[in-house]
């Protein structure tokens, strides 16, 4: 007879044994091992109580249920709300049914989005762009028209465009939880169901800029910073500000000399800890107003990191001692012709060669 | 005569009022049960009675009703789901008009079971008269001293409230309609955690449908063992099956489970027939969300034996050849049926009622509708019936209420079972457009 319960629960994920505390769920047992194994997650916010299961972009396969019951789940279940069991084993990207039921989902929340990233603010940090570029296919088979909407005026800080939602209910669970009073839900049902502010009412408060923070999509943008870059073109920097009624605690985004946009700091799943207030986010758009901590640390595989690194940058010595050391001439004796005309010559016939043998083969 | 446990007295005139129902041995089974026995006896009596779920799950009543948890200092409830919107299926709302004191009985009994003063009948806002004739009838049992305060000297108090749904469909799925009777947007709950451990307002909550519910006065004053000997195996007792379609009798009938479909359809008894003149094509056994079957699959069961009107006979064969008895909404489809039409029909309508919380259905639903509507106009084309299928296994067991499959199965079985039908409305488009034109090619009709 044992006394003491386990303290750690050991699950397989993907073929990987990892414990985790009881009470985590699959989703964060698979962050613990890294962004290569986390399934993707469009509607799942960890600082949001109550979100995920929505998109089933996280769906899994459960093919032992605990330890005590190894049956396998009969369905797909949302990693994101799952909690583990001892001795619980998971497939995610080993299990084919998992991958063919993760196109379809990509599928499903594409048929119906404009795929207007050349003009959206959102390319290059959105979520749907990137879980299309994983587990989409490249072309579609959605030939109907796509659905669209009135369009609404939600306020002068925050740009809504319903065709972009992907209806996570992020920014509902926001400013359910984030601000004292919530004016916007969710409208009407099925495809035509509508992120909406209650009767057009704008949303003035001092927190309702987050909404665009925790939006996956394109569908919540900033009014202040439309159409003025792109993603790829500005540079992160951390800074902070005596803020009375939050943190402080920003991320600047430069273009030259000038501070274009304020959002909160985000971490490696694209989630805000620290909420900000639309003071900080909207009002302080100069370097000033800011001290600066540094640059903001950013997957070197995300587009946000292209021309960031001029070419005329010093690089360091090492290298070219590297590189000296192993230098070796190369043998090579065969004649160099530099000469064009007899280039041009040899390539004729070079190009009459290849032509004939071509012809032999085909016949 | 067959056995009638719900609807021996509904042509008794006044059944409605309390007094004839008082006369007829109505409300029998509340003096027995809060005189004579326990709420454990009473749960025990309803799990031997096999009585399963009749709003289409066809879950074990007993059992789920075992499963209520039971903490301390936290109120439990029951809520009936009277939110009957299937398309096929009326049975419920017949028996709340008809005799609405069989379910007001039948709530006491199985509130006082689950040891709950407070409970629900939750009715679809369209029927607001239901509502009303409901509402009559609390206050007649509450004036004769069944419902309130102390009932019958038993110290057992009961409220019972009657609450108008806004007309979703989506709302009779048990966590959606507990959202929206917490006055929240109907969207249903994931699940863990199951409505009997965390339900209407974070309490054990138990909800049944109307016809489960009336079963309970029965089940008291009989015992569960005089139930468990009607129908087969597995499906006890009697089901009411609302029919409709081409035959002769519709209406709502209340079957010993164990008929052969083949009586159900032919006798006079039941729905006496086809109508004169036609065939019979195809058959929608338990509401729009059951796979539609052709004539020769609904009658037989894939191995020659006749198929009977149980739950465990209905599903025979799995998809390949079988379908569900669901809600018992029967549908007959003869001969003039377009199946083309009517699952573009049942794909529209669940593209209206999806809640479009999960994304397969909110998109899948909408899409599948879109290209069975360019099918039917003569535009589709070939690929759509593959694709029709492939969009339809994508949605299928990925959403998170019942809904998607609901949405799902429908379409997927009618290209199962008829898909030349869709091929010809593919290949011979302008044949296909015209008024009132049907897909006249080989076919086994009955």
């Amino acid at each position: 007879m044992e006394n003491t319960a386990p303290q750690l629960f050991k699950i397989t994920f993907d073929g990987i044994e990892i414990e985790v505390p009881p009470g985590t769920t699959i989703m964060q047992a698979a962050r613990q091992l890294g962004p290569h194994y986390a399934p993707p997650a469009m509607c799942y916010y960890e600082p949001l109580k109550g979100t995920g299961g929505k998109c089933r972009a996280c769906l899994v396969k459960v093919t032992a249920g605990s330890a005590k019951d190894p049956r396998p789940m009969p369905k797909l279940v949302p990693s994101c709300i799952t909690t583990v069991q001892d001795g619980m084993v998971v497939e995610n990207t080993t299990n084919e049914s998992v991958l063919e039921t993760r196109r379809g989902i990509v599928e499903f929340l594409l048929i119906n989005h404009p795929l207007d990233c050349p003009v959206c603010d959102q390319a290059g940090e959105c979520h749907l762009q990137d879980f299309a570029f994983e587990h989409g296919r490249v072309t579609t088979r959605y030939e109907e028209e796509r659905r669209t909407f009135e369009k609404q005026d939600i306020g002068p800080y925050v740009q809504l465009h319903m065709t972009r939602c992907i209806l996570c209910y992020r920014c509902v669970f926001t400013a359910d939880q984030i601000t004292n009073k919530r004016v916007h839900g969710v409208m009407n049902r099925g495809d035509h169901a509508e992120i909406s502010t209650y009767i057009e009412k704008a949303i003035d408060n001092d927190f309702s800029g987050n909404v665009i923070d925790v939006c996956p999509v394109g569908a919540l943008t900033d009014k202040t910073y439309r159409f003025k870059s792109r993603v790829w073109f500005s540079k992160p920097v951390e800074a902070h500000c005596d803020c009375e009624k939050c943190s402080g605690n920003v991320t600047l985004w430069y273009r030259g000399d000038e501070v274009i946009r304020v959002t909160a700091r985000k971490n490696e799943w694209g989630e805000v800890k620290e909420f900000i207030c639309n003071t900080c986010r909207f009002e302080r758009k100069k370097t000033s107003d800011w001290t600066i901590e540094g640059p903001t640390k950013i997957s070197r595989h995300s587009v946000i990191m292209a021309n960031k690194y001029r070419a005329d940058v010093k690089k360091p010595a090492f290298g070219l001692k590297v590189a000296e050391a192993q230098y070796k001439q190369i043998d090579d004796s065969r004649p160099y012709i530099t000469d064009g005309t007899t280039i041009r010559e040899l390539s004729k016939e070079n190009n009459a060669k290849a032509n004939q043998r071509s012809l032999a083969e085909n016949n | 005569m067959a056995v009638k446990i719900l609807t021996e007295h509904i042509n008794v005139p006044g059944i409605n009022t309390f007094d004839v129902y008082r006369k007829m041995g109505g409300y029998a089974a509340v003096e027995k049960a809060l005189k004579k026995m326990t709420p454990e006896e009473i749960v025990e009596e309803v799990k031997k009675s096999g009585v399963r779920g009749r709003g289409g799950a066809g879950f074990p009543m007993g059992m789920k009703w075992s499963f209520l948890a039971k903490p301390e200092g936290v109120p439990r409830y029951l809520v009936c789901n009277a939110d009957e919107s299937e398309p096929g299926t009326f049975k419920d709302h017949f028996l709340m008009r008809e005799i609405p004191h069989l379910l007001i009985e039948g709530m006491i009994v199985s509130s006082f079971a689950l040891g709950a003063n407070k409970s629900f009948i939750y009715v679809r806002g369209e029927l607001m008269y239901v509502i009303q004739i409901l509402e009559k009838a609390i206050a007649e049992a509450k004036a004769a001293g069944f419902l309130g305060k102390n009932i019958l000297g038993s110290s057992y108090d009961l409220e019972l409230v009657v609450q108008p749904g806004g007309g979703a469909y989506i709302c009779g799925e048990e966590t959606a309609l507990l959202e929206s009777l917490e006055g929240k947007r109907g969207n249903p709950r994931n699940k863990p955690p199951f409505p009997a451990v965390k339900g209407l307002y974070q309490s054990p909550t138990v909800v049944n449908n109307v016809e489960s519910i009336a079963n309970t006065p029965w089940i008291v004053n009989n015992g569960g063992d005089a139930y468990a000997s009607l129908g087969v195996g597995r499906s006890t007792g009697t089901k009411l099956i609302s029919a409709s379609g081409h035959i002769n009798k519709p209406g709502v009938y209340e079957i010993p489970l164990g008929i052969t479909v083949e009586d159900f359809i032919y006798a006079d008894e039941w729905c006496g027939g086809i109508r004169p003149g036609h065939h019979l094509k195809a058959v929608i056994a338990g509401g729009s969300s059951v796979p539609i079957l052709p004539a020769n699959l609904i009658l037989n069961l894939a191995n020659g034996d006749k198929r009977l009107m149980t739950y465990e006979s209905l599903s025979d064969g799995g998809f390949a050849t079988g379908t569900m008895l669901g809600s018992g909404g029967f549908i007959a489809m003869d001969e003039t049926s377009c199946v083309v039409r009517n699952t573009w029909t049942f794909a529209r309508f669940y593209h209206h009622e999806s809640c479009g919380q999960c994304s397969p259905c909110r998109e899948g639903t909408g899409w599948m509708d879109k290209v069975l509507e360019r099918i039917e106009h003569g535009k589709g084309n070939m690929h759509d019936i593959d694709l029709l299928v492939d969009v339809a296994k994508k949605i299928e067991g990925n959403t998170i209420c019942p809904l998607g499959d609901a949405a799902a199965w429908p379409v997927a079985s009618a290209i199962r079972h008829f898909r030349d039908e869709f091929e010809w409305h593919v290949k011979h488009p302008q044949e296909a457009t015209q008024p009132g034109a049907v897909y006249r090619g080989a076919m086994e009709l009955v």
